[in-house]
């Protein structure tokens, strides 16, 4: 199971599986005894079967709209966005949207793509929680995570953009 | 102009350290070229055709003498001695070595310069009015505009990864538009309603490139506290929704044409509904800071040198041609803007040698209050010079290349790198410039002809803005081999247009005889007052055409 980096930059294990979006026709495939990410449209229409689940949480593709589980997103235990390529930087409005907009108070988690440098960027936005792509150095995100010590702007993880702290 | 303080400075020092580690990292083997690409584009690092090329940010075109004397001196240490003013405002260096690149951040970083978000698909330096401040009638000073769009754009955490490029341009003046923000991915007009309320006017949309595209209106006008906010309702709407599956695609001019513009900006004002009051929403305190970085210099009060400067131009006919031509109007009494022509035919478009980038910086202290202003047309002003000290400007300009009294004559050429330098040109741009400039080298008889803007890009890229020059010239590739294709018609003010091909593109040794004839049938058909551009809209294409296939 994968190595899971913190928003502090922590490194800790966990056994949820993210499960692929079955193909036309196919049904669900849930691993037995593993908490499972499932893709969020799927959860939706599947929403009294899995509703309330500690161990059944959702992904979304960079494609996917957010909008999807709106008033529902604190049902869910955790919350994964897919990065297909790091360069598709659709997903950083998909973790500010869960969060500043719908509310979303629980696990945000980067999969797909993730490499360090956009570590600090997807934190900003919201993310706490990183599966690093496998071949990248995992003893180097709490450096990567941290090279900023300040922002220019306002995001998930500050309501105060550099003007509003230089004016008090 | 703006002046960093303790947390621009961390910033800026974090940003060096974090590409320093980048670059070990990529030299290591530890980053993919395709995974170090957009760090280092993101640092204006190219890689091109002969070196890798670094593009240095000039916020909104604004560099202090001390600012230019540390480009000359990085140009020497770890260049070949020269530089390049970019169509941006922007200063490239054409032979780094990337290992050096980390301590020329370094360098600049010294003196509250950087080369942030110079290239990849981010938000890219914001370009103004080089005469912003010094202009009688402009609604207000943009830059303090371009300044918060700065800070706000610098490492925006959520628009890093953008479907492509995104470009801003703000205008100030209702007269006229020298920021081509029609052309821009979001043109921002200063406007007051009805109110006297300032604000914005918004375009958004428009573009160069592959398709070239005049920016609509999206929102007539938007409160000047509520810009960050619904930049970023643009912003989030264009990296949600623009395609990311072809990048000759990828530009937000083509979303807001495929949703129309009604359609998108109806997507942009849902989207800002939801964080118009969010604390993105700019205070007026905050603009009242950023207003106090660009007050007045210490003008002295004087009247109009009329009298003197009559004298100087009766008994001087080049420093009259000088005056007329590359001196403009200044909103105070006694002074005057200065525009420094880098065009001098046989140089490049836009490059300066070290030595000549110190001696604007000498120029600048002793006549301008130590600042100048990059133009988007490649050239240099110094904005605020006292009226009787203009003939002993001049005269140390001649030497220096800087006097060319050329500025919006058709030899004052906006021009790319093109084929000689830049890795993406079909062709070379340069020499079909110098060729042009050879061609009418009779001052009078450019005069004569009025104001003619003459744009060359290398390829499609339009780096050289070719589609909004009154004369256009793109450089193609036809089977290996470098053609010309001849536009006319651009403008871009703020009736902005885009040129109309005239027709089969040309071999490069033919582009001199082909503008000569294009002038020629100007000069046949217009009449007393007319420009080139009035006469090309009135008999339209055909008659250029017509004249230069015959």
């Amino acid at each position: 199971m994968p190595d899971v980096i913190a928003a502090d930059g922590t490194i800790r294990n966990d056994s949820w599986v993210l499960v692929a979006r079955p193909a036309d026709g196919d049904s669900l495939d849930l691993p037995t005894g593993q908490p499972a990410l499932i893709p969020a449209d799927l959860w939706l229409a599947g929403h009294e079967h899995f509703a309330g689940r500690d161990d059944i949480g959702v992904w979304f593709d960079s494609h996917d709209e957010p909008e999807l589980l709106a008033g529902k997103v604190n049902e869910l235990p955790l919350i994964a966005v897919n990065f297909p390529r790091f360069v598709d930087g659709r997903g950083y409005s998909i973790a500010r949207l869960l969060r500043e907009r719908f509310g979303y108070a629980g696990e945000l988690r980067a999969v797909g793509d993730v490499l360090l440098d956009q570590l600090q960027f997807m934190k900003r936005c919201g993310f706490d929680s990183y599966v690093l792509r496998a071949d990248k150095d995992i003893t180097k995100a709490a450096r990567c995570l941290n090279f900023f010590s300040q922002a220019y702007q306002a995001a998930t993880d500050t309501d105060q953009p550099l003007f509003r702290r230089r004016a008090s | 102009m703006y002046v960093y303080d303790e947390h621009d400075r961390q910033i800026a020092a974090e940003r060096v350290a974090q590409f320093r580690d980048q670059t070990e990292r990529a030299l290591a083997g530890e980053l993919a070229e395709e995974e170090f690409l957009p760090l280092r584009l993101q640092n204006g690092l190219y890689v091109q055709r002969l070196a890798p090329m670094l593009r240095i940010c000039v916020p909104y075109g604004m560099l202090r003498s001390d600012q230019l004397r540390r480009l000359a001196r990085i140009t020497r240490d770890y260049d070949k001695g020269y530089a390049h003013f970019t169509t941006r405002t922007n200063i490239q260096l054409n032979w780094p070595n990337l290992e050096d690149v980390p301590d020329i951040l370094a360098e600049l970083a010294e003196v509250e310069m950087h080369a942030n978000q110079t290239s990849g698909n981010c938000i890219r330096n914001t370009t103004t009015d080089q005469f912003s401040g010094v202009q009688a009638d402009e609604i207000a000073d943009p830059r303090p505009y371009c300044e918060i769009i700065r800070q706000w754009s610098t490492f925006h955490p959520e628009f890093a990864f953008l479907p492509r490029k995104f470009k801003v341009a703000v205008n100030a003046s209702e007269q006229t538009d020298r920021a081509a923000i029609q052309v821009h991915d979001i043109g921002l007009q200063l406007v007051r309603n009805d109110q006297g309320e300032l604000g914005f006017r918004v375009h958004v949309g428009g573009g160069l490139g592959r398709t070239p595209m005049v920016a609509p209106v999206i929102r007539e006008f938007l409160p000047e506290l509520d810009l960050l906010t619904y930049l970023e309702a643009v912003l989030r709407v264009y990296n949600r929704y623009g395609r990311r599956d072809n990048k000759f695609k990828a530009r937000i001019k083509i979303l807001v044409k495929a949703l129309t513009p009604e359609g998108f900006a109806e997507k942009v004002e849902a989207e800002w509904e939801h964080i118009r009051t969010s604390p993105t929403r700019l205070t007026p305190e905050a603009i009242s800071k950023f207003q106090g970085y660009f007050t007045e210099p210490a003008y002295q009060t004087l009247e109009n040198a009329t009298d003197v400067l009559s004298k100087q131009r009766f008994e001087n006919r080049e420093f009259d041609k000088w005056l007329t031509h590359n001196v403009g109007e200044h909103k105070k009494p006694g002074y005057a803007c200065v525009t420094l022509t880098l065009k001098k035919t046989g140089t490049p478009p836009g490059d300066v040698t070290d030595y000549q980038l110190e001696q604007i910086a000498e120029l600048a202290d002793q006549f301008s209050f130590g600042e100048v202003r990059a133009t988007h047309e490649q050239n240099v002003v110094l904005a605020d010079v006292r009226q009787d000290q203009l003939f002993e400007l001049w005269q140390r300009m001649i030497p220096l290349g800087f006097a060319t009294a050329n500025l919006n004559t058709l030899t004052d050429v906006i021009c790319c790198p093109g084929g000689d330098f830049c890795a993406l040109a079909n062709a070379k741009s340069i020499p079909v410039a110098e060729a042009i400039q050879r061609r009418f080298d009779d001052l009078d008889y450019l005069y004569d002809l009025g104001p003619i803007d003459l744009n060359i890009s290398g390829c499609m890229n339009a780096c050289g803005h070719h589609h909004v020059g009154n004369i256009g010239v793109l450089g193609v590739d036809k089977k290996g081999e470098e053609f010309y294709q001849v536009s006319l018609g651009g403008d871009s003010h703020h009736n902005a247009t885009i040129g109309k091909i005239l027709g089969p593109s040309f071999a490069r040794d033919q582009m001199p005889q082909v503008i000569a004839k294009l002038i020629d049938v100007y000069v046949e058909k217009r009449t007393e007052e007319e420009t080139f551009l009035d006469t090309y809209r009135r008999v339209g294409l055909e008659p250029f055409k017509e004249r230069v296939y015959a």
